[in-house]
């Protein structure tokens, strides 16, 4: 009997397996994102709101950290705002680079509870594009954003984190 | 029917063609393509590793038999901690199931060798090399792989040293090793049985082995890609686990599991098979339900994909998916509680005698079960916040790998090396071997539940001193089951060396092809494929 076969189709099991493990890559993100299960919310810009729930009102606050060894201050205006779902709002973040050097800093948002994340939609944000910082620069970023008016009820308030990460040296390693 | 025995015929056509004596010396062992051979290899292979991930073992128990930092810095606790995981799961168990398949996986089915010979040779072959890249980053400036065996990102991206390279080529190599292994035992299960061996007339190790085959290559492929992401993130500047990037280190977690825990049953099930082989021999009975043994094996390996997330409970996932995975983490028990209930059943009314297989199988139904009851308490999400990274995950995986899978493979080197040698060997100190190893095992393992239980995080080379004593009589039990273990290096040598002369069938209950052959095994064995009844 042949082995030939048999031997083939194992080997392109075990290929297919392993171009698997990088389609996981998307994959997850395309679950996360149907599902909104891990607080990840979108980057990119969102469409205008069409309509005002005047009845509710949701606490969104902020928080900020600089992964560990970035040189960067981030700090809302506001710790705290109600905001009505459907209504546009925008809040004031200083961020300021520490460092004597210059620097590009990243900011990766997040949103607790995990299943709200897809309902903060943002129109305008820092985080949707790398800052480039000079040395001990001090800038004013402006976030934009509303709930959507889906929002389920029993969510009452929501937290948008955002973790600033320094990528000048990733910057410089690709380019 | 007539292409197998045309086979057989080329075969041994193959084999007048100057290949019918083993080369001498070292030779003969580099370009074998004799399954028995790379058997011994792959076995010879792993009880090395075994030493060596044994003796990392002992550092570590001997820097926490007392509290404080005693005797290596917290960084070399950490990679040997990391190594001697990765040298147990990938050079100590897993070449051991390959070498028990590769001698007998052949005999069991009536076939002249394995499917694919040279391959064969190579996937052995290659191993050494990797476990030498693997052991020689621990000597590269700033030490070795420092982030557990299941290598975290970003503590193996940001936060180690170029040991992540050597690492990730070494695992490279192992994952290419097992997959070739695996195809070679697909194949010669499905191409070369003998006439007449239907696929319900297999004998029950070389079921567990095929299933255990195909969640190999299922899942192998997939850790190299989790090792290749690993390896770009830190020199090739992608982001597949780096938030600053848009990737995701959650991530890293999903990916690691899918093959992780697939690999769980890789190292079990083949222990299955030994076990369903030899208690029947010693309870002069058939196996209790053969064919619900297979489909529970079966069950298993499908169950083991979609049971990942267990391991990360704690990373904040939603409720839903938290119950789904506890739902399905807690269906596994009911296959493996088929299987238990089966050994129970087969030796229910036997006329059982302890030999030393014996003894090592029935304390493997004891304690792998007890292994089982602390797996699933750790499905129980709430519960598990509790437990997770601490001393009790460290006992429970330890009960189901070494009183699991070490004593499986144990009772399946007592139970087949007269087969292999032709000498019975020393059965006085192969008990001692075994209730030694009985009783160490457990003052090693027993009390990490406890201090588990009492929050004791694992991977800490200090601990507070409400954990002294304990810590002092696990460690006690630790060096006492490590120095166990020469006295089986001291068994296995002896009976390689000479000892009774054994018959062909060595156990009068056993039963199977492979106790057809004379004791030695011949080097060349059914040439002729044997009569099925």
């Amino acid at each position: 009997m042949s082995h030939a076969p048999l031997l083939k189709r194992l080997v392109l099991i075990c290929l297919g397996m392993f171009a698997f493990a990088f389609a996981l890559v998307p994959l997850y993100d395309v679950f996360c994102d149907v599902t909104g299960l891990n607080g990840k919310p979108s980057l990119e810009q969102a469409k205008q709101s069409t309509s005002i729930n005047e009845a509710r009102e949701v606490d969104v606050s902020f928080t900020t950290h600089a992964q560990s060894g970035a040189p960067f201050t981030v700090q809302s205006a506001e710790y705290s705002v109600a905001v009505k779902p459907g209504a546009m709002r925008e809040v004031v973040f200083k961020a300021k680079n520490l460092s004597n050097e210059d620097k590009v800093m990243q900011a990766v948002p997040s949103v607790s509870p995990g299943k709200a994340a897809k309902y903060l939609h943002k129109m305008a944000c820092f985080c949707f594009d790398q800052q480039p910082l000079k040395a001990g620069e001090e800038v004013e970023f402006k976030l934009l954003f509303y709930v959507d008016t889906e929002l389920p009820d029993d969510v009452e308030e929501l937290t948008l984190s955002y973790t600033v990460f320094d990528i000048s040296s990733q910057l410089v390693a690709s380019n | 029917m007539s292409s197998v025995t045309q086979q057989h015929d080329n075969t041994a056509a193959d084999h007048d063609d100057g290949h019918h004596h083993p080369a001498k010396g070292f030779k003969r062992w580099l370009f074998t393509t004799n399954h028995k051979d790379i058997g011994s290899l792959y076995l010879i292979f792993s009880l090395t590793m075994f030493l060596i991930g044994g003796a990392m073992a002992m550092v570590i128990r001997a820097e926490l038999f007392q509290p404080g930092l005693q005797l290596v810095e917290p960084h070399f606790f950490n990679q040997m901690t990391t190594v001697h995981g990765l040298i147990m799961v990938f050079g100590a168990v897993m070449p051991a199931f390959t070498g028990l398949a590769n001698w007998m996986v052949p005999l069991m089915i009536g076939a002249p060798d394995m499917a694919l010979p040279r391959m064969n040779n190579w996937s052995f072959w290659i191993l050494p090399f990797a476990f030498l890249i693997l052991l020689a980053s621990l000597f590269m400036p700033g030490g070795g792989p420092a982030f557990g065996w299941t290598f975290y990102a970003p503590l193996s991206t940001t936060y180690s040293n170029d040991n992540t390279a050597l690492f990730v080529f070494a695992v490279h190599i192992m994952g290419i090793s097992s997959i070739m292994g695996a195809i070679n035992v697909i194949v010669t299960i499905v191409n070369m049985r003998a006439p007449g061996m239907t696929w319900m007339k297999l004998p029950l190790f070389v079921w567990t082995w095929l299933i255990t085959a195909f969640l190999l290559i299922a899942v192998m492929p997939v850790l190299a890609g989790a090792v290749t992401m690993v390896l770009t993130d830190k020199y090739f500047a992608t982001s597949f686990f780096d938030a600053a990037g848009g990737g995701d280190p959650v991530m890293f977690q999903h990916i690691f599991w899918f093959f992780g825990h697939p690999e769980v049953y890789i190292m079990i099930l083949p222990a299955f098979g030994i076990i369903s082989t030899i208690v029947p021999t010693f309870s002069r009975k058939k196996l209790f339900g053969y064919a619900s043994m297979v489909y529970a094996t079966s069950s298993i390996a499908l169950l083991s994909f979609i049971v990942w997330a267990h391991h990360m409970f704690t990373t904040g996932m939603p409720v839903a998916a938290e119950l789904f995975f506890m739902y399905a983490t807690m269906l596994i028990s009911v296959p493996t509680g088929v299987k238990v209930f089966n050994w129970v059943a087969t030796m229910w009314r036997g006329s059982i005698s302890f030999e030393v297989p014996m003894l090592f199988s029935i304390a493997f139904i004891v304690l792998f079960t007890l292994g089982g009851f602390s797996g699933l308490m750790l499905a129980i999400t709430p519960a598990d916040f509790q437990y997770h990274d601490t001393y009790f995950v460290v006992a429970h995986f330890h009960y189901v790998l070494v009183t699991g899978a070490v004593f499986s493979i144990m009772a399946g080197a007592y139970y087949w090396l007269p087969k292999w040698t032709g000498n019975m060997f020393n059965i006085t100190l192969a008990k001692w071997h075994f209730w030694l190893s009985l009783v160490s095992v457990n003052v090693l393992f027993f009390p990490m539940h406890f201090v588990g239980l009492a929050g004791m995080p694992r991977r800490i080379p200090d601990y507070a001193l409400q954990f002294a004593d304990f810590n002092a009589i696990i460690s006690l039990g630790g060096f006492a089951f490590g120095l166990s273990q020469l006295l089986f290096v001291v068994v296995v040598f002896k009976c390689a060396r000479g000892g009774n002369k054994v018959p062909a069938k060595v156990w009068d209950g056993a039963e199977g092809l492979e106790w057809e052959v004379d004791s030695p095994a011949p080097y060349h064995t059914f040439e002729t494929p044997p009569e099925i009844k």
